[in-house]
């Protein structure tokens, strides 16, 4: 130590500091993490959100799990209680709890209440937060795996927030209980007893909400808890990516320290977050079960919506037409009109987005790591694939509120479930092809920005008499932000025949992969060069963005050479 | 480029060794490019150049933590003013004291914190360095060879017999947790009881929820009845029954009714009785359109006619609802024929089938 410490507290800290070092090593941890350097930036907040509102959902989640009773005996709610519409109802014991522990337990409801918000934006939080790694290409290697342990994050989000919704046991969640238990028995085969295996028996039944208490404040935050522990040791791991810009290359990370900047803000925003969700909570009214009833089989409401990350599913469920159930030789019955919109479409939409680092790189035969993000529009296909799944996502999660459009614009349910249904075929496609187009046209005038500078709106008379309006150039740090991404041309697999004549073993795929690859890159626009960027001050002319085009821009693979090295330059 | 690729696509054998394959951390560094021009310089904020800045910031800070104490000693005063025994109002306030106490104390801090970081902590940005994920050459060479080592060690690779008895064990072990686990969990099995409902020949019809039998002179043209079997309310599995019995009972003009083949006596003058649960997913099919005669799930809008057998018209559910069979008794009230003559509620797989050793 370079001197003793002399005042008291800087002695307690020394001698804590010295506990802690002499048995953990907690010397070398500080070394290791207190500077550590994190990029600033504001979509980085996302996850922070999702992480803070999971942290909030634990807390309340205790004090809720302190009053709710995870029975299904029924009982008569007392004659004195509050509301005064339940006295005397018959209901279960978790209905009757969670009225007891809303209107008779102080900052009861204000728990429920936060929780319900909390669940909300944790599943909000994620979903915008997997856009943003999604659309800036974080989940390039080496964060493939990342990636995945996020993908499963949100299921497992999902899961939490339907088998937490079911546990008050109302009118509204208990037909979102039945129509799971119809999704189960469409499953071919097994579907009775998938639905016997949830229920234990018949629907209802009295087991059902215990289990789910089970699965929602055990197996389900338990599995969250460990999976946001990797998520968040893999991010130390590989530190943080970074958006371009000067002085930010991909072998370097710039920000500012854990220790004392980001426990400051990142810790704030913690706060930030609990204290909105707590103020949502305490003015918000939701979920405001006794308005509903206990569950019963018989009544439904109308206008019946489940949570908004559950509306995808439900709008799939409703645009399905019924003529695709079907009765198979020997008397089997196949419901293609719950298994399509059960089990496929989200099917599809998981999957697709759960590999989609794996297709990409196979795509670009990439291996190198990746730490410095896209620009979106740097990346047309991904973005406009991107833009596609979220399309989908939401013309399924509007045709899950179709019937109240309907009742709001006075509109034919029949018909806009018909427009949903074409929307949802041919939707995804037109948003692909205009993000795509879109984000070409932004690179377009990106190249145009560095190659002719800002226009001044200054207008020179020349001395001939010719007039010309001044451009001003781009600082050199403008000009890096435009330039800096590499372009990325699709993989070139050269002849059939290798130098000997022979045909080379393999080729098939290898042209299989190539034309992935073309889709992916064949359309493109590149960035300028110091060359291009040279000519154009040489000669002032427009042919210079045109010549682009000409080049580099938008090649279609046939007219782009095949051999190596050919693509580099022209 | 292709050539940064670990395999060369072009002729089909592993790619050389060039820079860039060994470099996974080169991108953005190829010589025909711009090149990064380094970081801007720091330009420093006002409160780092004035003490004076820096004191208002101070305070600004404090203030906003002091804010953050204020709402939270309103936070617990609200827990004391406000017991929850009395009225609904008290429930309201009780509510928004202790949530905008726990709110505004929890926001003051963090705003606090964010405020004291963006202007007093240091904002000139640090450089770290980034290493490749992969290891060393000689780390990975090692690591293979302490694999292969314990390997060697284990002599598994030499001894095929506990190879495959070690497989047929860990195999086998977990079934004695997973069997009695999945076995329990589905109760008695008996699929089959979904296909019976507790409607039973001369079973009263009875109205939902109170249990009042009709007679078919209450039901009026136009009117729609929700049903329950008589004595359910009594019954053992009251849910469970019900949630398969429901029945919605509707009286047409005769003339509009269109009698099914098979089921000429199914109805009483105009009286027609359908099972409420909706052969889509089995919501309660509860909305009926008087003037259209047709019976629409609030829950994915199928919508079946009622005077037309309960067909689907539109939407996801693909059969029409079931038929209960009604009549009426001696004593004038309406009663049930029989059962349901086919499953209730959404389709499964076997409900076409017959049951084995029941003349379903």
């Amino acid at each position: 130590m370079a001197s003793a410490p002399t005042t008291p507290a800087a002695k307690l800290a020394a001698g804590t500091g010295d506990f802690f070092d002499t048995r953990i090593g907690a010397g070398k941890l500080v070394k290791e993490f207190a500077r550590k350097v994190f990029p600033d930036h504001w979509s980085f907040m996302l996850g922070e959100i999702a992480l803070y509102s999971f942290i909030v959902l634990l807390l309340t989640g205790t004090f809720l799990a302190v009053f709710f009773v995870p029975s299904m005996t029924e009982v008569h709610y007392p004659e004195d209680a509050l509301p005064v519409t339940m006295r005397g109802v018959e209901m279960s014991e978790a209905f009757a709890s969670t009225l007891h522990l809303s209107f008779h337990v102080r900052g009861g409801l204000l728990m429920r209440q936060i929780h319900h918000w909390a669940a909300l934006l944790f599943m909000a939080s994620i979903v915008t937060h997997m856009m943003r790694i999604f659309f800036t290409g974080a989940f390039r290697k080496p964060r493939e795996l990342n990636w995945v342990v996020g993908f499963t994050l949100m299921i497992l989000g999902l899961l939490a927030g339907f088998t937490g919704y079911s546990l008050p046991d109302d009118v509204l969640s208990g037909n979102g209980l039945r129509i799971a238990d119809g999704v189960a028995k469409g499953i071919p085969i097994i579907g009775s007893y998938v639905s016997f295996l949830l229920f234990g028996g018949e629907f209802p039944g009295t087991v059902i909400i215990p289990r789910l208490f089970t699965a929602h404040i055990l197996l389900v935050p338990g599995l969250i808890l460990a999976l946001v522990a990797v998520h968040l040791i893999l991010v130390v791991v590989h530190k943080h990516t970074q958006y371009p810009g000067p002085g930010r290359t991909n072998r370097n990370v710039v920000g500012y320290p854990l220790f004392p900047v980001y426990m400051a803000k990142a810790g704030g925003f913690f706060f930030v977050v609990f204290g909105v969700l707590a103020i949502m909570g305490a003015t918000l009214s939701i979920n405001s079960i006794w308005n509903y009833g206990p569950y019963d089989p018989s009544p439904v409401s109308a206008g019946a919506q489940p949570d908004w990350y559950m509306l995808f599913l439900e709008g799939a469920l409703r645009l399905m037409p019924g003529q695709t159930e079907f009765v198979t030789w020997g008397g089997y019955t196949v419901s293609l009109n719950i298994l399509v919109p059960g089990v496929v479409v989200p099917g599809i939409l998981f999957t697709s987005l759960a590999v989609y680092p794996f297709l990409e790189q196979w795509a670009s035969g990439d291996k190198r790591e990746h730490h410095l993000l896209d620009r979106p529009r740097n990346v047309p296909t991904r973005t406009g694939v991107g833009v596609a799944i979220l399309t989908a996502f939401i013309i399924l999660a509007l045709a899950g509120s179709n019937d109240i459009i309907a009742t709001h614009f006075h509109l034919s349910i029949n018909e806009i479930t018909w427009v949903f249904r074409v929307l949802f075929l041919v939707g995804p496609f037109i948003a692909f092809m205009v993000t795509k187009r879109m984000c070409l046209a932004l690179q377009r005038r990106d190249r145009e920005l560095v190659l002719h500078g800002y226009e001044t709106g200054r207008v020179v008379r020349f001395a001939s008499g010719e007039y010309i309006e001044v451009h001003q150039p781009l600082t050199d740090a403008e000009r890096w932000v435009l330039v800096q991404h590499e372009p990325a041309r699709p993989l070139e697999i050269g002849s059939a025949e290798n130098e000997r004549g022979v045909a080379r073993p393999g080729y098939k795929k290898l042209q299989r992969r190539q034309k992935v690859s073309n889709f992916f890159f064949a359309d493109r626009v590149e960035p300028v060069t110091p060359a291009e960027l040279a000519h154009a001050h040489d000669s002032h002319g427009a042919s210079a963005v045109e010549g682009a085009d000409d080049h580099a821009s938008l090649a279609r693979p046939e007219r782009e050479s095949l051999e190596a090295g050919s693509g580099a330059q022209h | 480029m292709s050539s940064t690729t670990g395999k060369d696509l072009t002729t089909g054998e592993h790619g050389t060794a060039g820079s860039l394959v060994n470099d996974p951390l080169a991108v953005g560094e190829s010589a025909e490019a711009f090149e990064n021009p380094g970081l801007p310089e720091h330009r420093h904020r006002l409160s780092d150049a004035s003490p004076a800045g820096a004191k208002k910031v101070e305070r600004q800070v404090a203030l906003i933590f002091g804010l953050s104490m204020l709402a939270s000693i309103v936070g617990v005063w609200g827990y004391f003013a406000f017991p929850m025994d009395a009225t609904l109002g008290n429930v309201r306030y009780s509510t928004l004291s202790i949530g905008l106490g726990l709110g505004l104390g929890m926001l003051g801090i963090g705003v606090a914190a964010i405020h004291w970081a963006k202007a007093l902590m240091s904002d000139v940005e640090q450089v770290d360095e980034r290493h490749a994920q992969r290891s060393d050459d000689q780390t990975r060479t090692d690591a293979v060879q302490l694999l292969k080592d314990g390997a060697q060690d284990s002599q598994i690779g030499r001894r095929p017999l506990l190879k495959g008895a070690l497989v047929g064990a860990v195999a086998l072990a977990p079934l004695a947790f997973v069997v009695p686990l999945v076995g329990n969990l589905g109760g008695t099995w008996n699929v089959n009881a979904m296909r019976h409902t507790m409607w039973r020949q001369g079973t009263r019809l009875a109205r939902d929820p109170d249990g009042a039998l009709i007679r078919p002179e209450q039901v009026t043209i136009g009117s729609v009845w929700h049903v329950i079997p008589d004595g359910l309310n009594e019954s053992e599995h009251m849910l469970e029954e019900k949630a398969k019995a429901i029945v919605l009972l509707v009286r047409l003009d005769p003339s509009e009714l269109k009698v099914q083949p098979g089921r000429e006596d199914w109805s009483w003058q105009g009286i027609v009785a359908y099972s409420k649960v909706c052969t889509h997913v089995g919501c309660p099919v509860a909305l009926y359109e008087q003037q259209t005669h047709h019976l629409l799930c609030p829950c994915h809008q199928s919508t079946f006619d009622i005077t037309d057998g309960a067909k689907v018209v539109f939407g996801p559910a693909k059969r029409a609802l079931p038929q209960l069979p009604i009549t009426v008794d001696d004593e004038g009230y309406l009663v049930a024929q029989s059962d349901f003559h086919e499953a209730v509620g959404p389709s499964t797989w076997e409900r076409q089938r017959p049951i084995r050793g029941e003349d379903y």
